[in-house]
C-alpha cells in the first residue's frame, strides 16, 4: 500500500502572482520534488497584511477569514514568502482572539503554516538540493522570516548544497531593507534612506547575485539597485534551489 | 527652546538629507549595536534575566497601586515628601515652589526624561531660577538651545567637531588656542565649568531609574557620577519620576539592572549606580537636607488598564532606539517628540493624543528588530499596530489611505474579480516595462518611483498560468 499523498496548499502570495509567477512555479516544483502534491487554490488573493498594518482590522480579518476557508483542508500551507508565512502563522490567531471557532481554525491552520524554505527543510527533511548556480551570491534576511519564524540556517543549508555558488555573507544582516509594505510608499524619504545603506552592504560583499525569500524585500532591492546602476542580479531563492533561473533577474529586461 | 516640531514629514526630510546626521547616526549603529550583542552573549542567562525582569514589572504593575502606598510611607517615614501630580502642569507647580521655598539661584539636574516630559528647565528659568544640566550630553543640548535626541545619549545627533565649536563660543573664559580636538578635553573641560555650579547648587534634581517600594528608595544610573553631585552637594534635593518606575525590592532593582547596561551601552553595569533614601540622617556625613519625589502620572494610569499596558515595564535604555533602522534613517529629533525611536512612537501618543500624534506608529516597517533586543520584551510592533488601530477607528488616517485600503481590500475579498483586475495590471505594467523590465516612471506611484525602478511583471499572474496548466494536465491525463 502506498502512502497517502501529503497534500500542500500554495499560498502563492498576491506579490508573486502578480509580479513573479516563475518563483511561484520553482516553488511547485521544489514541492513536488519533496514528494509533495501541490495545490494552488484559484479562490486565494492575499493574506491581508496591508489591511491589518494599515490598522484595518475589520478588512483584515475579512480576508483572513477567507484564507483560512480555502485552505484549511491541506495537510500544510505552505507560501513563498516569510512575511505572509508569519502572518499566518503568528498573527491570524491573534486577529480572532475572543472569537472561540475562528481563533480554533486560525491556530489549526497556522500550526500547519510554513514558509517554504523552512517547509523543506524543518518537515520534509531536505538537507540538498540538485541545483547548479555558479556565481558569489549573497543573502538577505527578511524581517518576518529572520524574527517570527526563525528562519536564518534553512536557506543557508540548502544554498551550500548548489553545484558552484559560493555564499558571501550581507554585513549588517539582520537590518531591515526598508520596504515594510504600505510603508515604502507611505514614507519614501526613510525607506529610500534604509534600502540604500541595505545596497551598500550588498556591493561591500562583491557578489553578483542577491538573494532573498520575499518578494516584497527583492523588489524593493532590486528596484533601488537598479535605479543605482549597480550591476547584482537579483533573485528569489527558490529559483536558485529550484534550478529555475532561464528567465531574466528581478527587475533585468531580456539580455542583448 | 522651540516646542516640538508636529510636521513629522517635514523633519524626515532635512534629517535624511544632513549629512552631518547621517555621520552621527552611523556611529549609533556601529557602537551601541556590536557592543549590546557582546554583552548579551557573554552572559549564559542574558535571556533567563529578560524574562525575570519582565515577570518584575508585570508583577508590580499587577499591584502598582499597593507598591506606591508603600512607597510613599516609606518615604515619608524617612522624612522625605512625596508629591502626586497627575501631569505636567501639577509636577511644575510643586517643582517651582520647593525652589521658592528654598530661595533657589541654581539647580543642577542630573539627566531626566521626566524633566524633559515637564519642560522644566524653561519653567525653571522663567522663574528667574538658572537650571544647569549636569549629565555631559544633556550640558552640550543645553548650551546648544536643542532637546536630547535620545534618551540615554541626549547628544548623539552631533559629531565632535560641532561640540567643539561650541564649547569654544560658549567657554570664553579658556585660553583660545586650548586643544579641544578630543574627547578627554571636552569632557576635563566640561568638569571645570560644572565643577562650581555643583558647589553654587541650591536644589539638585535628578531623575530615578527605580522607585523602591520596601526602603522607599530611588536608584539612578551613570557613567560621569554627575548624579552624585546633584543629589548630595545642594541642600535640596527633589527626585523626579514617573508612576512605572516603582519595583518592589532592592533584589527586583537588582535583576533588572543585569540587563540595563548591558541592553543600552553594552557594559555589564554603569559605571556609577546611586541609591538614594530619604535625607541626610543625624549621622550621615553627608546628603540633602530636605528630600522631595515628584510622582508623575501624565497618562499612565490610563495606559494600565488597555492595550498598551506593555510599554509600563519600559526602562529607558535604548535599545530599540539604537536598533531602529527608521531612527538610523531620520535621528531623535526628527520625531518631534520627547522620546524617539519605536519607544517614542508608542509612548508619544498616549502622551499627546493620537490625533497629534499619528505619523509615528505609522514610521514603521514592523522589523521587529526593537521587540527582539528589548530587556523587557515589550510587544512594540503589536502596540504601534494598536495605535494604527486606533487611527484607523477613529478616521485619523488620511482619507487617501483609508480609500486605498477600501478598494483594494474589495477586490481581495473577490477572487475572481481580483484575478481579472491583477491579470489586467501584470500585462499592461509588464507591457510597460518592455524589454528592460523595470519601470522608472509610474502614475500614482511617486512613493515607490522616485528612489526606485519598478520591477516589471512577467506578464501573467501565476493563478492564471496554474490554471492553464491544470487544464493541460487534465487534457494530458484524459
Amino acid at each position: 500500500m502506498t502512502e497517502a499523498p501529503i497534500r500542500v496548499g500554495l499560498f502563492v502570495t498576491c506579490l508573486v502572482d502578480l509580479f513573479r509567477p516563475s518563483v511561484g512555479f520553482a516553488a511547485v516544483k521544489l514541492l513536488e520534488d519533496a514528494g509533495c502534491q501541490v495545490h494552488a487554490p484559484a479562490a486565494q488573493t492575499c493574506c491581508g497584511q496591508p489591511a491589518y498594518n494599515s490598522g484595518d482590522r475589520a478588512d483584515a480579518k475579512a480576508i483572513a477569514a477567507a484564507v483560512i476557508d480555502v485552505f484549511e483542508g491541506f495537510d500544510y500551507v505552505v507560501a513563498p514568502s516569510g512575511s505572509c508565512a508569519g502572518m499566518l502563522r503568528e498573527h491570524y490567531p491573534l486577529l480572532f482572539a475572543g472569537d472561540a471557532g475562528m481563533e480554533a481554525r486560525a491556530r489549526a491552520l497556522a500550526a500547519r503554516t510554513y514558509e517554504l524554505i523552512s517547509f523543506l527543510t524543518d518537515v520534509r527533511g531536505l538537507s540538498a538540493v540538485d541545483a547548479t548556480f555558479p556565481g558569489r551570491v549573497t543573502y538577505h534576511d527578511g524581517c518576518s522570516g529572520l524574527r517570527e519564524l526563525g528562519i536564518r540556517a534553512q536557506p543557508r543549508a540548502l544554498l551550500a548544497s548548489v553545484a558552484g555558488l559560493e555564499l558571501a555573507e550581507l554585513p549588517d544582516s539582520e537590518a531591515c531593507c526598508g520596504f515594510g509594505g504600505t510603508f515604502c510608499v507611505k514614507y519614501p524619504d526613510i525607506s529610500n534612506a534604509m534600502v540604500g545603506a541595505k545596497a551598500a552592504c550588498v556591493a561591500e560583499t562583491g557578489a553578483e547575485t542577491l538573494l532573498a525569500g520575499d518578494l516584497g524585500c527583492l523588489l524593493n532591492m532590486a528596484g533601488k539597485l537598479k535605479r543605482d546602476g549597480v550591476n547584482v542580479r537579483v533573485r528569489h531563492v527558490a529559483e536558485v534551489l529550484a534550478g529555475m533561473t532561464g528567465q531574466p533577474a528581478i527587475g533585468d529586461g531580456e539580455p542583448g | 527652546m522651540s516646542p516640538p516640531d508636529r510636521s513629522f514629514s517635514e523633519n524626515v526630510r532635512v534629517a535624511v538629507a544632513d549629512p552631518q546626521l547621517r555621520r552621527a547616526m552611523h556611529h549609533v549603529k556601529e557602537g551601541f549595536i556590536g557592543k549590546r550583542a557582546k554583552a548579551a552573549a557573554r552572559l549564559p542567562e542574558f535571556e533567563t534575566l529578560r524574562d525575570a525582569a519582565r515577570d518584575i514589572k508585570d508583577h508590580t504593575l499587577a499591584h502598582l497601586d499597593l507598591y506606591l502606598e508603600r512607597y510613599e510611607a516609606e518615604v515619608t517615614g524617612r522624612g522625605g515628601h512625596v508629591h502626586w501630580c497627575a501631569g505636567p502642569a501639577e509636577a511644575r507647580a510643586a517643582i517651582l515652589d520647593i525652589c521658592r521655598q528654598a530661595g533657589a539661584r541654581t539647580v543642577t539636574k542630573g539627566k531626566s526624561m521626566i524633566g524633559e516630559e515637564i519642560d522644566i528647565n524653561a519653567h525653571l528659568e522663567a522663574a528667574g531660577m538658572m537650571p544647569v544640566e549636569t549629565d555631559l550630553g544633556e550640558y552640550i543640548v543645553q548650551m546648544r538651545h536643542e532637546r536630547p535626541s535620545h534618551i540615554i545619549a541626549p547628544a548623539v545627533h552631533l559629531t565632535k567637531d560641532l561640540i567643539e565649536a561650541d564649547f569654544r563660543a560658549q567657554h570664553r573664559q579658556f585660553p583660545a588656542d586650548r586643544s579641544l580636538s578630543e574627547v578627554p578635553e571636552l569632557v576635563d573641560e566640561a568638569r571645570q565649568v560644572l565643577r562650581q555650579r555643583f558647589l553654587d547648587a541650591d536644589v539638585g534634581i535628578t531623575g530615578a531609574n527605580f522607585l523602591v517600594a520596601e526602603t522607599g528608595s530611588s536608584i539612578i544610573v551613570t557613567n560621569e557620577g554627575n548624579g552624585d553631585l546633584t543629589q548630595i552637594l545642594p541642600r535640596v534635593h527633589i527626585v523626579i519620576a514617573s508612576l512605572e518606575k516603582m519595583v518592589p525590592t532592592l533584589e527586583d532593582a537588582a535583576t533588572i539592572l543585569r540587563v540595563l547596561a548591558r541592553s543600552a551601552t553594552g557594559q555589564e553595569f554603569s559605571t556609577y549606580t546611586t541609591v538614594s533614601t530619604g535625607p541626610k540622617r543625624p549621622d550621615d556625613v553627608d546628603g540633602p537636607e530636605v528630600y522631595h519625589v515628584i510622582l508623575l502620572d501624565n497618562g499612565r494610569s490610563d495606559l494600565l488598564d488597555g492595550p498598551f499596558r506593555e510599554i509600563l515595564r519600559c526602562i529607558r535604555c535604548g535599545a530599540c532606539i539604537n536598533h531602529c533602522p527608521v531612527y538610523h534613517a531620520i535621528g531623535g529629533h526628527a520625531y518631534g517628540s520627547v522620546y524617539p525611536g519605536p519607544i517614542g512612537a508608542v509612548l508619544t501618543p498616549a502622551l499627546e493624543g493620537i490625533e497629534a500624534a499619528a505619523d509615528l506608529p505609522e514610521a514603521s516597517t514592523f522589523c521587529g528588530r526593537c521587540e527582539a533586543v528589548c530587556p523587557m520584551r515589550i510587544p512594540l510592533p503589536k502596540l504601534l499596530r494598536h495605535w494604527r488601530e486606533r487611527a484607523f477607528e477613529r478616521r485619523v488616517t488620511p482619507k487617501t489611505v483609508r480609500a486605498g485600503i477600501g478598494v483594494w481590500a474589495f477586490f481581495a475579498q473577490r477572487p475572481a474579480l481580483y484575478g481579472f483586475a491583477t491579470g489586467l495590471a501584470a500585462r499592461l505594467l509588464g507591457m510597460l516595462g518592455g524589454r528592460r523590465g523595470r519601470i522608472a516612471r509610474l502614475p500614482l506611484a511617486g512613493g515607490w518611483t522616485r528612489f526606485r525602478d519598478l520591477p516589471a511583471p512577467e506578464g501573467q499572474t501565476f493563478r492564471s498560468q496554474w490554471a492553464t496548466r491544470g487544464a493541460a494536465r487534465k487534457g494530458q491525463r484524459s
